[in-house]
């Protein structure tokens, strides 16, 4: 069993070293295959781990060193492996091989393959790290690495200077979550003494601890989990890191990284329970980035931004589940999330593939013909996230609904009119893509095709899971949530029997889906519109269309406050530090030079100054201390 | 029998108080580095008087032990210093302290 967690855990980091040293060496092909084949052991080992988990029901804490203690808290590099994390495990590094599968096709023409892999390596083992960690830190620790990775990858076409923006602009506003993790972890080590997860949820069960420390410290993980997972107000770096290459997208930024902080917040979910309060937050937080999210993804005319928001605005549905206490929920929909969303990423970047590169929608059209592969993979990963019956995302989005139903109904309808709009803008995107007639040049008309072998299996796997997914979380038999229940104290949220007003809930969604829809066919087949140029939007259009400005807000409110201190300082505090600095330099140095003088070389008067300062030293020991 | 029932201490302070400004004066005056280190020998000699003398008087051994020591790092120190006073001389041909100037600020 050692050996499996072993290779688990190292294999993509070994995969990562051999990439960055040898890669340019080894070639595109192998230094593809090594990176595909390293994450593929850690899958392979996932499954011997996962089933043996499914199997005896049994957790699996691996203690690979010790790392450090202070006072009472220890610290261990340990592992834990219990029913979560294996099946956060399985579809990470599946769907991982997937998208490494796709990216030796895909990437073949960029001359730093090598690096491309080995970053997606070193993700992988963090995300690993992340997910198998038994205690906080060894979470931060992959939780960093996740960051990093992802900007290093947002910016792997670094000579774009708007590239390594957007990649400046997502660590940074990482690092305003991570900040609020970090204290949080420092508030839970405060109370509890340690930060491994058992111990903790231990310690929660038994002792009263001031409660409202604890509310401070889910808080905080709560703000690190929105910057990770894109919530609103630290929701605006996601869409802008899809500068990063498409494999890219789908891996980080829409099936794995970003569901980081659900993850969290369902391994923390025993100290969530006992903060209410904070969980309201989560789930108000949740529904205002769901629809906010989804609003703008109704106007955006790059492929790409269109499913950026699609992620932010799931996301938000996914903390909905988990600020109303249905963590499975959220697990569920987080599965069938990865699987639609990576397909969808994974059949956009096979379109601006066959189209060299152009990611306006625009400027396609008609390609269904063309790319049957991808049209059908997509459409079904469409109709999916649109919650159509009986794709994955029905099932999933409409336990979320439900949920929300039964305990605010508020929160209900916010959900289900995102889930509308997600219907219009996903069928939007599948209509102007793929239907009526090509829009783009004739040069770009002259070389469309389809997408070879490599790209199109991944797709078509994901297609195929994104379809069936929804079998592991049945409405009333639910094996997922049956899975999960040893993490979750309550009885579980989702488990809804198939009764008259489940199925009214499920109907009411399905006819909002298909309202979607049909407003999506009426405008863009029936009209055969496009959308405009963008200097010609007006109104509210305009405001999605920008995104209600936050881009802006934050431009006003926060960086240029922050630039006009920074310039305040430059030019007086920084002047004023330096002159005080250089004076005092200068001050020494002038009496260095007199005083110099003194060592003048003659023996004669080193020794007369040494005997008369002795004598005076004595005088004043012996005669002029004891007058006083 | 003692003898500082001949010879009180005073006169032995006394002395030991001119042979230690004797050496100090010499060491200021001299400019030879000979003569400067037997100036400081007979600097270190008054004290050695003096601590002979106390050792004496207070009727403790302890003083005596202390010139033995005092005697043995004298004759260490001008070992050394004379090591160095024969090289100076190789070098500049002379044992003036005046000459050795190099090393200024």
């Amino acid at each position: 069993m050692n050996t499996t967690i072993l290779l688990l855990l190292f294999a993509p980091l070994v995969g990562f070293l051999i990439n960055i040293f040898f890669g340019k060496t080894l070639g595109k092909t192998v230094s593809g295959a090594i990176g595909t084949a390293s994450v593929f052991i850690s899958f392979l080992c996932t499954i011997c781990l996962f089933s043996q988990i499914n199997a005896n029901g049994k957790a699996i804490t691996f203690h690979l060193a010790d790392w450090f203690s202070i006072g009472t808290i220890k610290v261990n590099f340990s592992f834990l492996f219990d029913q979560l994390s294996a099946l956060w495990l399985l579809f990470v590094t599946g769907i991982g091989t997937l998208i490494h599968l796709y990216s030796i096709s895909y990437m073949h023409e960029d001359e730093n393959m090598h690096k491309f892999f080995s970053y997606l390596n070193l993700f992988v083992f963090f995300m690993i790290a992340l997910v198998s960690g038994s205690n906080l830190l060894i979470m931060f620790i992959g939780w960093e690495g996740v960051g990093l990775c992802s900007y290093l990858l947002i910016g792997f076409w670094y000579k774009n200077q708007d590239y390594n923006d957007a990649a400046k602009k997502a660590f940074i506003m990482n690092r305003i979550g991570d900040l609020g993790f970090l204290i949080g972890i420092f508030i839970l080590g405060h109370l509890f003494g340690t930060l491994d997860f058992l111990e903790i949820k231990a310690l929660l069960g038994k002792d009263v601890i001031s409660p409202s420390l604890l509310s401070i410290a889910a808080l905080c993980l709560f703000i690190g989990a929105c910057g990770k997972s894109a919530q609103l107000p630290l929701a605006t770096w996601l869409p802008d890191a899809m500068a990063g290459p498409t494999p890219v997208s789908a891996l980080i930024h829409a099936a794995t990284m970003v569901t980081a902080g659900i993850f969290m917040i369902t391994r923390m979910n025993f100290l969530f329970d006992l903060t209410p309060e904070i969980q309201n937050v989560i789930a108000i937080v949740g529904a205002i980035t769901a629809i906010v999210a989804a609003s703008i993804g109704l106007v955006q005319n790059d492929i790409k931004k269109v499913l950026a928001y699609s992620t932010v605005s799931q996301l938000g549905l996914m903390f909905l589940a988990l600020g109303l206490g249905a963590y499975e929920v959220a697990v569920f929909h987080v599965i069938t999330h990865a699987f639609f969303k990576a397909c969808l990423f994974l059949g956009s970047g096979s379109v601006i593939h066959a189209l060299h590169g152009e990611q306006d929608m625009r400027n396609m059209g008609g390609l269904r013909k063309v790319m049957p592969i991808t049209f059908w993979t997509m459409m079904f990963s469409t109709l999916a996230i649109s919650g159509i019956v009986p794709f994955s995302g029905f099932f999933s989005k409409d336990e979320i609904l439900m949920t929300a139903f039964h305990t605010n109904i508020p929160l209900w309808i916010i959900g289900s009119i995102a889930s509308i709009m997600t219907a219009f803008y996903m069928f939007r995107l599948m209509y102007i893509t793929f239907f009526n007639d090509f829009r783009g040049t004739e040069e770009q008309k002259h070389h469309l095709h389809e997408s070879p072998a490599l790209i199109t299996i991944p797709l078509i796997i994901l297609g195929f899971l994104a379809t069936v997914g929804g079998l592991i979380s049945l409405p009333g038999n639910s094996w997922l949530n049956h899975y999960l229940a040893p993490l979750f104290a309550h009885k579980s949220h989702g488990e809804h029997h198939l009764d008259g007003e489940t199925i009214m809930l499920m109907a009411i969604a399905t006819v909002g889906a298909f309202i979607g829809i049909g407003i999506a066919w009426f405008k863009y087949i029936k009209n055969k519109e496009v959308p405009v140029a963008d200097s010609e939007v007006q109104g509210l259009h305009k405001v999605l269309s920008n995104k209600y400005y936050l881009d802006e807000i934050y431009m006003a409110t926060i960086v240029k406050p922050i630039y006009m201190i920074s310039s305040f300082a430059k030019k007086y505090v920084e002047k004023f530090i330096s002159k005080a600095v250089i004076g005092l330099g200068g001050a020494t140095y002038a009496l260095s030079i007199k005083g110099k003088k003194i060592q003048n070389g003659n023996i004669g008067v080193y020794l007369f100054a040494f005997i008369f300062g002795m004598v005076g030293f004595l005088v004043y020991v012996f005669i002029i201390r004891d007058l006083k | 029998m003692n003898i500082l029932e001949h010879v009180g201490i005073e006169n032995y302070l006394t002395l030991a108080a001119l042979l230690f400004c004797i050496g100090a004066f010499g060491l200021l005056y001299r400019r030879n580095a000979i003569i400067m280190f037997m100036s400081i020998e007979i600097m270190l000699n008054a004290v050695n008087l003096l601590l002979v003398a106390f050792s004496s008087y207070h009727e403790d051994a302890s003083g005596q032990v202390f010139v033995f020591f005092t005697m043995a790092v004298a004759a260490a120190e001008v070992a050394v210093g004379l090591a160095i006073l024969v090289s100076v001389f190789r070098n500049i041909g002379n044992i003036d302290i005046d000459n050795l100037k190099n090393l200024k600020g």
